[in-house]
């Protein structure tokens, strides 16, 4: 039986060079893999905005809708339904997302926490278009139309999860002394979770809600069977036709989420889909006002995440 | 009202929690208690709300709707349906994304968190997260204009001319692709597209968890860095990369729109890869809103059941697999 | 018993054997910050070297200097030689990865890869090319004596390295160290996470392998310094936070009749 020495010479040279080989290789195809995976970004954001910004100027976000062959057409009710229904979601999800993320980080190992996390986690995993017959379901055929409020459920259900997790990991990032610190002092476990834990947690939860909005405002799926779209939707009039009808805000508010609402990426399917090339151009210009909202909001909230990060460490 | 005298803290603290209790953490308990009820009521209202409105079809056509065959029917006016086309769609094109975006997404996550020098990490890590806040239609409609023609016909067309002359491969690559670029290949590499961002990001965090004393091993003993990386690294972290992977076959499984767009709606006979297709998030996208008779707004349903209970199967095995890292954790060394 | 074990055991203090690593003017840098200044240090074919100081003196950068594990830091940078037979490791050109298998190295953790007992020792062979399962088991049970863990685990090579004790897994890591036939060992507190038992086997196990292979240790423990090796050089921070040579001689003098007041004190427990 040979020593290790002896098969080490026999392999030595030759097997080194492999060696070195292979891991030059394997390390810059890493790098090629990265570099690879950033073209589609580039690709796409780039041509949106280049063929998209030819369709946008001021009367692309001011107007409404026009028939085919008439100029100056907008996309002044998707851009307004995109913020009622998001709106909504953000009202519907948040609250309810908060306080069971509190049950959830401060009972992780009861029974009851057990399975929210559970539950969680399957409500994270449904895909949305389910999601979107769960609100069909439960809202449009009970109401016997479709609405913004369906959709704004809808995307609620979507954001929910993911608000709930956030939460939920960043008051367990809150360091337990704090906790301890306020109980001493005899303040109450609810005030304590509020006017501590919360407000230490804050930039984290608040960079969560953000993102998941985000999320929610590009969703499209859901929206074709609860929201539906609407072009002739426009906030403007229905507000000021509701002061002038002496509406009381909570009718004026009805009358905004009950009827059928149209989205940006309601209307971006429904252009990119007709043969008329005029839409085709304005389904680019819809995904580069679609695109600006998402990637700014992204973009910000890390870049006021990374902020605070910073000036934490000090 | 703080008690500044803590000489005993037990009974102090019974009486302070009495006082407590009646200060507004009954409410607040009460409070978190029924909200969490209620999501998990939620989810169980989803599942069951599913299962009752597909009752129709269940009942009038029983298993009949599964069968894989590839001569389906999907019929309205006949009330004849026949989901196998639409689950073949879907596990294709998420299957081939899964294999190819996972080397991709594994040599990202590799690249990020082992060796990408330090003032490169973030903005590169940024740029990926921001690949997948792209929305769905967004790419939808990149891939119908853009990547269809540019990318997905040519190889389409390559592949056909290759891959599909061969004996076996050929059920899977027969052509032609349409000249539109419209097929289950579209849809396939969209997806992957996807959902590399997702693989990446949680096979890169599961690479930074690994403690270092596993790399200064490997090195002292003379590995190389890519040694280090497949030999110790990955084996190390191969559960959390198993749930990465789950993640995204899960994305893949439930996306939409892009899909949708790109892939034909066909419900054609073959099995190709390079034909048009359909998958069970598409149909119902497309068909919900103008579905007339209960019949077929039960059947659209009853595909959303076969969704879900995919997707919480997946979960389900996720769990499982972060149990088992769980289990295998080094234990500090026992005297 | 320990001084019976030590009478039988302990191979001889050779303070003319050959030199194998020679430590010159040695200075290393971590970005601007100098860790280590002006080392000089010659360690002696197969003898014992502990390393010695207050905590944060620099041994442990020095430890690591030896198998250029310091390369892993970013910002690191060497001035000075270190001549293994000779020859600097620091030269241009030199191959680290050949370095690491000549110098190995054992460290305060025991850190077992996640794979079973005997993989973990034939890690090393198979990097280097050696396949046959013939070569491999060979080559896996004598470092496993080597270690002294053979006997404890022959029954079980396949099981996971993981579910041996603390004191098992760190021979582990010692087998896996000698499994590609180093010819100086260096290692870092190796006991110091360990109970009393098992540290004792470590420092009889060091004084079989040194028999074979040049040792240097890092210790904050002085009674195991004097227990176990054969030199002992004493380290300390100067006014900058570099960490300097005080003094280097064979154990029984640093101990008895030490010559720099600061050693004298540093042993005999007045501060450290």
């Amino acid at each position: 039986m040979s020593t290790f020495a002896e098969l080490m010479l026999r392999h030595r040279t030759a097997r080194m060079r492999t060696r070195k080989i292979t891991n030059g290789a394997m390390l810059a195809l890493t790098g090629l893999l990265t570099a690879l995976a950033l073209v589609p970004l580039f690709w796409i954001v780039g041509y949106v905005i280049v063929r998209g910004g030819r369709s946008i100027n001021l009367a692309f976000f001011i107007n409404m809708p026009t028939p085919l062959g008439v100029s100056g057409g907008g996309v002044r009710s998707a851009i307004e339904g995109t913020l009622v229904i998001t709106l909504l979601a953000a009202v519907f999800a948040i609250p309810p997302g908060v306080l069971a993320a509190f049950y959830a980080a401060r009972y992780p190992n009861r029974p009851l926490g057990v399975v929210l996390r559970f539950s969680t986690d399957v409500l994270a995993g449904v895909p949305s278009i389910v999601v979107g017959l769960f609100a069909y379901a439960v809202l449009v055929v009970p109401m016997g139309h479709y609405s913004g409020l369906a959709g704004g459920a809808a995307l609620a259900l979507l954001m929910l999860p993911t608000i709930i997790r956030t939460t939920e990991e960043m008051l367990k990032l809150v360091p337990g002394t704090l906790r301890e610190a306020s109980l001493g002092l005899g303040a109450p476990e609810w005030k304590t979770s509020l006017s501590v834990l919360f407000p230490a947690a804050a930039n984290g939860i608040i960079t969560g809600f953000l993102l998941a909005l985000a999320r929610a405002a590009g969703e499209t799926a859901p929206l074709l069977m609860t929201a539906l779209g609407n072009e002739r939707f426009d906030l403007g009039q229905i507000v000021t036709s509701g002061i002038q009808g002496h509406q009381s805000a909570f009718a004026i508010l009805g009358r905004i989420v009950n009827q059928p609402v149209d989205s940006l990426p309601l209307a971006l399917w429904k252009y990119a889909q007709q043969p008329y090339p005029e839409r085709v151009e304005q389904s680019w210009g819809v995904a580069l006002v679609l695109m600006i909202f998402v990637l700014v909001i992204n973009i910000a909230t890390r870049l006021w995440a990374q902020n605070r990060a910073r000036k934490l460490k000090g | 009202m703080s008690s500044h005298n803590s000489a005993l803290p037990r009974f102090r603290s019974s009486s302070r929690l009495l006082r407590s209790l009646q200060h507004g953490d009954r409410p607040w308990q009460g409070l978190i208690i029924l909200v969490s009820v209620l999501v998990i009521v939620l989810m169980l209202a989803v599942g069951g709300m599913l299962w009752v409105r597909s009752a129709p079809t269940r009942s009038a056509l029983g298993w009949s709707f599964l069968t894989p065959t590839l001569d389906a029917n999907w019929d309205p006016v006949n009330s004849n349906f026949q989901a196998w086309p639409f689950i073949y769609g879907t596990l294709l094109t998420s299957l081939v994304a899964i294999v190819v975006a996972v080397p991709v997404a594994g040599g990202i996550a590799i690249f990020l968190a082992e060796l990408c020098p330090a003032w490169l990490r973030t903005p590169l890590t940024w740029m990926v997260e921001l690949l997948a806040a792209i929305p769905s239609v967004v790419y939808g409609l990149w891939g119908i204009f853009i990547f269809l023609p540019q990318v997905v016909t040519p190889f389409g067309n390559f592949l056909g001319d290759t891959l599909g002359q061969l004996p076996i491969l050929n059920l899977l690559f027969a052509g032609p692709i349409p000249a539109s670029g419209a097929s289950r290949l579209a849809a396939a590499l969209i997806l992957t597209i996807m959902i590399i961002p997702t693989i990446a990001a949680v096979t890169r965090d599961v690479f930074l968890a690994i403690p270092n004393s596993q790399r200064e091993a490997a090195k002292a003993l003379g590995a190389t860095e890519w040694e280090t990386i497949w030999q110790v690294l990955v084996p190390y972290g191969l559960s959390g990369i198993l749930g990465a992977v789950i993640l995204g076959l899960g994305r893949a499984l439930g996306e939409t729109m892009a899909v949708t767009m790109v892939i034909g709606n066909s419900i054609e006979g073959s099995a190709s890869l390079l034909r048009p297709g359909y998958t069970m998030a598409s149909v119902i996208a497309n068909e919900f809103a103008e579905a007339v008779s209960s019949l077929h707004t039960s059947a659209l349903v009853e595909i959303g059941v076969i969704l879900f209970i995919m997707t919480l199967l997946l979960n389900v095995l996720a769990r499982f697999l972060v149990w088992q890292v769980a289990r295998q954790a080094p234990q500090e060394g026992r005297a | 018993m320990t001084m019976q074990l030590m009478t039988e055991v302990k191979h001889a203090t050779n303070g003319n054997a050959p030199i194998k690593v020679d430590v010159k003017d040695l200075n290393v840098y971590y970005g601007k910050f100098r860790a280590l200044a002006g080392i000089n240090l010659a360690v002696r074919e197969k003898q014992i070297t502990a390393i010695i100081g207050p905590s944060g003196c620099g041994k442990s950068t020095l430890l690591r200097s030896f198998n250029r594990m310091n390369d892993l830091t970013p910002g690191s940078r060497v001035e000075g030689e270190i001549a293994l037979d000779g020859e600097n490791l620091y030269a241009a050109g030199v191959d680290v990865v050949d370095i690491r298998r000549r110098v190995g190295m054992v460290f305060q953790r025991p850190n077992p890869f996640p794979k079973s007992i005997y993989d973990n020792v034939a890690y090393g062979p198979r990097l280097y090319g050696i396949r046959g399962k013939a070569d491999l088991d060979g080559i896996v049970e004598r470092s496993l004596h080597s270690a002294a863990l053979w006997d404890e685990v022959k029954d079980k090579l396949g099981q996971s390295g993981f579910s041996l004790s603390g004191g098992q897994q760190q021979r582990l890591c010692i087998a896996r160290a000698l499994a590609v036939e180093p010819e100086v060992i260096l290692m870092d507190e190796p006991a110091s996470a360990l109970d009393p038992i098992s540290t004792l086997r470590i420092e009889e196990l060091m004084h079989d392998l040194a028999h074979s292979y040049t040792i240097i240790i890092v210790t904050h423990n002085m009674q195991q310094a004097a227990r176990v090796s054969d030199f002992t050089a004493m380290m300390m921070i100067d006014d900058q936070r570099a960490g300097r040579m005080i003094e280097y001689d064979q154990t029984n003098v640093i101990f008895t009749r030490p010559q720099d007041k600061r050693t004298e004190d540093y042993v005999t427990g007045r501060f450290g």
